[in-house]
């Protein structure tokens, strides 16, 4: 049994998500990623004096949703707060937060691990604004400071210390991540920075109930740099303490090119950060008539419309693959819509279109095809007039390239029509009995088997037209 | 020769073609270059003010409908922001900083046609009530210079009081409108919070800061209040409530007033002045009028409630000016980043700015914030609900303005703590948010003039009016 195994850690993540929003927290300027340096900025983001905030009410409303995706209880009395200290990318000298009061409290977010299904449970979610940019390696002589995310809304979404390994911090921003996108309340960018992860990492004793001294560990912008770092700095304490040292509180940053981590202050020369609230913006309450307003616009969550496909009938895994990505899900509920095939409607999104978007890098949102076309190709497949692999090598990219035209009259043109009419299939049928007596007469000692030879004879020179059953019950009854 | 006796009869000498607007913003150049040695203007926009006087001169001869400034020449305090002119808040620290907007404030003046001649003097960052804190020196009180006019908006009070402009926009944070107001004898009011938007004001204390006017008259503070009220999409802390024609109606003012016995019984008040106020309810009585003393056992407390709170707000305000991005910026080397914020600041700041921002970083700090902050949050609270109860009863309260009339300058810039104390009448309605003016009537054996203050429940500027309109009618009838 190695050292390790006597060690559990205890892992709490802090997640900043930037909402969704047109403009920023505070102030008209646009919050879009990107743009020219300092080419969103006015009076109001580079702090000029005499300017003064104005609450952006739907980074309000995106908060809360994401509040109540996460299950939390939503705080009625809300007010921010000026967090106090200098950094030339915060421009006023103190960024406005509600880190002392919360706007969602408790919550808790489903992760799958190896032992299932488990909720990580989180203390908080609260609103602030994100601070610039500065660039450091543009000019040997100077920091230069873009200001265009300055004032940009974020949430900060803090779990309890409550998950315990490196792989259960990587299910969990995976899950937050599809979470945030789902509900379009974030893009979930990790390198554009619109979500961003800091780790409280600590390691104890297996069955003590008292938290080891814990390490923050900063810049993971990956969902992998997440969980290397997080491997890295359990396995650093580990090594710590079985060599007789002591775990220091400190802040650590990830170097993603070595998978290591290092220290960059301890806790002595932490700030203090002097919380107090902030008086330009007077306090806000959220009505219950508000709140629910922003439930009822709350899309079904992937969860529960996992559980809604399997009650359909669809398997679990069929029915989580069509619930990793919203639009994914919007798609299929479309076509669900329009068939009650299920079954059939999973099998084409789980298998052709998936195909088909990967071999073309494109996304579910980018599918040209009308839900109702793969409808009316699934009615086509169920009524016997085409057969699934036609459908979905020939009449579906037929329809992609088409447009708008019904899939019976594609398939039609195409000349892929299965052919059910018994003259002509006997015709075709007669046609291979001729041909291989042979294996007619093997057939007739007891080879049951060949059966199938028969029929693949017959669709190769019926071209794919002839329906697979008709040309079996014919073939069954000539041969008797 | 053009003279100014009021808003309302400038605008009849402009209806009547025996005034024109340039004519006035002459008058009022050749007054201020006059008076230079007060030092009450740290910049003129002389050729800017002439130029919008010849425009409004043609616009008014040509029949357009006027505003309701119309060439009223206003004098601005050196805190609020009027776009492409420099504001420095009497500060090295933004030396050379342009607005690149307006203050809110500015806007409406403007789009009622005011003409704005220059801004003015005053301690630095608002923080001061001598004058005496400004980067670019004292301002001397026009009736005696030797004596301070008050502060902080010295130079605006000096400018009314000298007569070079006709009315000023000061801020009033705890008494920096009606105090210098007080010391040079003219009319000072400090609107409710919220009542004036402080967009592009720069701040000294949010939750106590409020633009307020200078004026010869109440009618001319109430014309320009008028204009500069009302909510503001870019001030939170705005008030929705409907702005009043405040002084149109020729209603009586509601008569019940209150003053406090500890305010009248306290040591550091001027005998005189205690005299003269006591002798002035004495008489309105006589004039009708309901006067009543009441207990008010917090007065100790006020001052040291307001200097902890406005200082942490202060010290957090006042953050913003690190030579990052404006400003000041020292040309000494600084080999680290904390090396570069004290180098700008600390050559950017005065003396007593850096006092508040050391008291207000302070009592925010952990280990203290209980035992200060949320104390004095606590007493603040509890003067609001000790004033809600007041109004109930009354409709005023009256109380001189300052303790003390206009002292000498330098005889107390050594002694910041009495320099605080004299706050004592003023900081009441700023820690409340309730509207206030400071009333010119009495004069001191000294020469000098001072006043009383007035205060009103929120938003009840109406009556405040009133009541001063007919405080001041007391006067003239002397």
């Amino acid at each position: 049994m190695s050292y390790h195994d006597k060690y559990e850690a205890v892992i709490g993540l802090e997640v900043h998500a930037q909402l969704q929003t047109e403009s920023k927290l505070f102030c008209g300027d646009s919050a879009a990623f990107g743009g020219s340096p300092n080419t969103h900025v006015s009076a109001i983001t580079l702090g000029h004096p005499g300017t003064l905030p104005k609450t952006n009410k739907k980074a309000v409303e995106l908060a809360i949703r994401i509040g109540l995706a996460c299950n939390c209880e939503i705080e009625r009395y809300n007010y921010f707060a000026r967090k106090n200290y200098f950094y030339p990318d915060l421009p006023k000298g103190y960024q406005v937060s509600q880190h002392t009061a919360p706007i969602c409290k408790g919550g808790h977010v489903a992760i799958h691990t190896a032992e299932g299904k488990r909720n990580v449970q989180l203390n908080r979610i609260h609103m602030e604004e994100d601070a610039g940019k500065s660039i450091h390696d543009i000019d040997d002589n100077n920091t230069c400071v873009d200001y265009n995310r300055a004032g940009v809304p974020l949430v900060e979404i803090v779990t309890e210390p409550d998950l315990k390994s490196a792989d259960e911090a990587y299910q969990y921003i995976t899950e937050l991540r599809k979470l945030v996108r789902w509900i379009e309340v974030c893009d979930g960018n990790m390198e554009e920075g619109s979500l961003r992860c800091d780790a409280n990492v600590s390691i104890r004793l297996k069955g003590e109930t008292k938290l080891g001294t814990k390490v923050e560990v900063k810049n993971l912008n990956s969902i992998r740099n997440v969980k290397k770092a997080i491997e890295y700095e359990i396995e650093r304490m580990i090594n710590v303490v079985e060599s007789g040292g002591v775990i220091v509180q400190q802040t650590r940053s990830f170097d993603a090119a070595t998978d290591t981590t290092f220290a960059i202050r301890d806790k002595e020369e932490a700030n203090d950060y002097r919380y107090f609230p902030e008086p330009d913006l007077p306090p806000f309450y959220l009505t219950d008539e508000f709140i629910e307003g922003i439930r009822q616009k709350l899309p079904a969550l992937p969860e529960q419309l996992s559980l809604h496909y399997q009650q359909l009938g669809l398997g679990e895994y069929d029915a989580q693959q069509l619930c990793l990505e919203k639009e994914t899900a919007d798609y299929f509920n479309a076509v669900i819509q329009l068939t009650t095939n299920y079954k059939a409607a999973a099998n084409w999104m789980n298998g052709p279109i998936r195909h088909y978007l990967h071999e073309h890098k494109l996304h579910i949102a980018d599918f040209s095809l009308a839900p109702q076309r793969l409808a009316e190709m699934i009615q086509l497949v169920d009524e016997g007039k085409i057969n699934f692999s036609a459908a979905s090598s020939k009449l579906m990219p037929a329809l992609l390239a088409t447009g708008s035209a019904p899939a019976l009259e594609t398939a039609t043109a195409l000349n892929l029509l299965q052919v059910s009419d018994s003259s002509e299939i006997t015709g075709w049928v007669d046609a291979v009995i001729n041909k291989m007596p042979d294996k007619v007469a093997e057939y007739k000692k007891g080879k049951k088997g060949l059966i199938g030879l028969f029929v693949g004879e017959v669709k190769k020179i019926s071209k794919g037209k002839a329906d697979p059953k008709v040309v079996t019950g014919l073939l069954e009854e000539k041969l008797k | 020769m053009f003279t100014f006796r009021g808003i309302q009869q400038y605008f009849q000498l402009l209806a009547s073609n025996q005034a024109t607007c340039e004519e006035a913003v002459q008058y009022f150049l050749h007054k201020i270059t006059d008076n230079t040695h007060l030092n009450a203007f740290l910049e003129i926009y002389a050729e800017e003010a002439l130029e919008r006087a010849r425009q409004l001169d043609t616009k008014r001869k040509a029949g357009v409908p006027v505003g309701k400034l119309h060439g009223v020449v206003v004098g601005i305090k050196d805190v609020i922001c009027y776009k492409g002119h420099k504001v420095s808040a009497a500060s090295k620290i933004l030396e050379g900083f342009t607005s690149i907007y307006n203050a809110t404030a500015v806007e409406r003046l403007l789009a009622e046609d005011a003409i704005i001649i220059g801004r003015q003097n005053c301690d630095e960052f608002a923080m001061g009530s001598s004058n005496e804190n400004s980067a670019f020196g004292n301002v001397l009180n026009a009736k005696d210079n030797s004596r301070v006019p008050g502060g902080s908006s010295g130079g605006s009070a000096v400018s009314v009081q000298a007569g070079l402009c006709m009315v000023s926009l000061g801020s009033d944070t705890g008494g920096s409108v009606r105090q210098p107001a007080d010391f040079c004898g003219i009319i000072g009011l400090k609107p409710t919070y919220g009542r004036v938007s402080r967009y592009g004001l720069i701040a000294y204390a949010s939750s106590f800061d409020q633009i307020g006017i200078f004026a010869s008259s109440v009618e001319d503070a109430a014309t320009v209040l008028e204009v500069i009220a009302g909510q503001d999409d870019y001030d939170s802390t705005s008030s929705h409530k409907p702005v009043m024609p405040y002084l149109q109606q020729n209603t009586a003012p509601a008569k019940k007033i209150a003053y406090f016995k500890e305010a009248l019984s306290h040591p550091g008040l001027d005998p005189e002045i205690k005299a003269q106020t006591e002798s002035f309810l004495q008489k309105l009585t006589t004039e009708g009028y309901d006067v009543q003393p009441i207990d008010f056992e917090y007065l100790d407390y006020i001052v040291s409630t307001y200097y902890i709170l406005t200082t942490a707000e202060a010290s957090s305000n006042l953050s913003r000016f690190d030579g990052v991005k404006y400003g000041h910026r020292s040309a000494k080397n600084a080999p680290t980043l904390a090396d570069f914020y004290k180098n700008n600041r600390s050559e950017g700041f005065g003396k007593e700015v850096k006092r508040r921002i050391l008291l207000g970083t302070f009592v925010l700090s952990a280990g203290y914030f209980d035992a200060y902050f949320t104390k004095a949050q606590q007493v603040r609270k509890l003067l609001l609900d000790k004033t809600t109860a007041i109004f109930k009863d009354f409709d005023a309260i009256i109380s001189p303005t300052v303790p003390t009339p206009a002292f000498k300058i330098g005889e107390k810039s050594n002694d910041p703590i009495e320099m605080f104390l004299a706050d004592i009448y003023t900081v009441f309605a700023n820690l409340v948010g309730i509207p206030a003016i400071s009333l010119p009537l009495f004069t001191h054996s000294n020469g000098m003039n001072f006043g009383i203050q007035v205060m009103t429940s929120h938003f009840d500027e109406e009556n405040l009016l009133h009541l001063s309109k007919d405080f001041m009618r007391l006067r003239i009838s002397e």
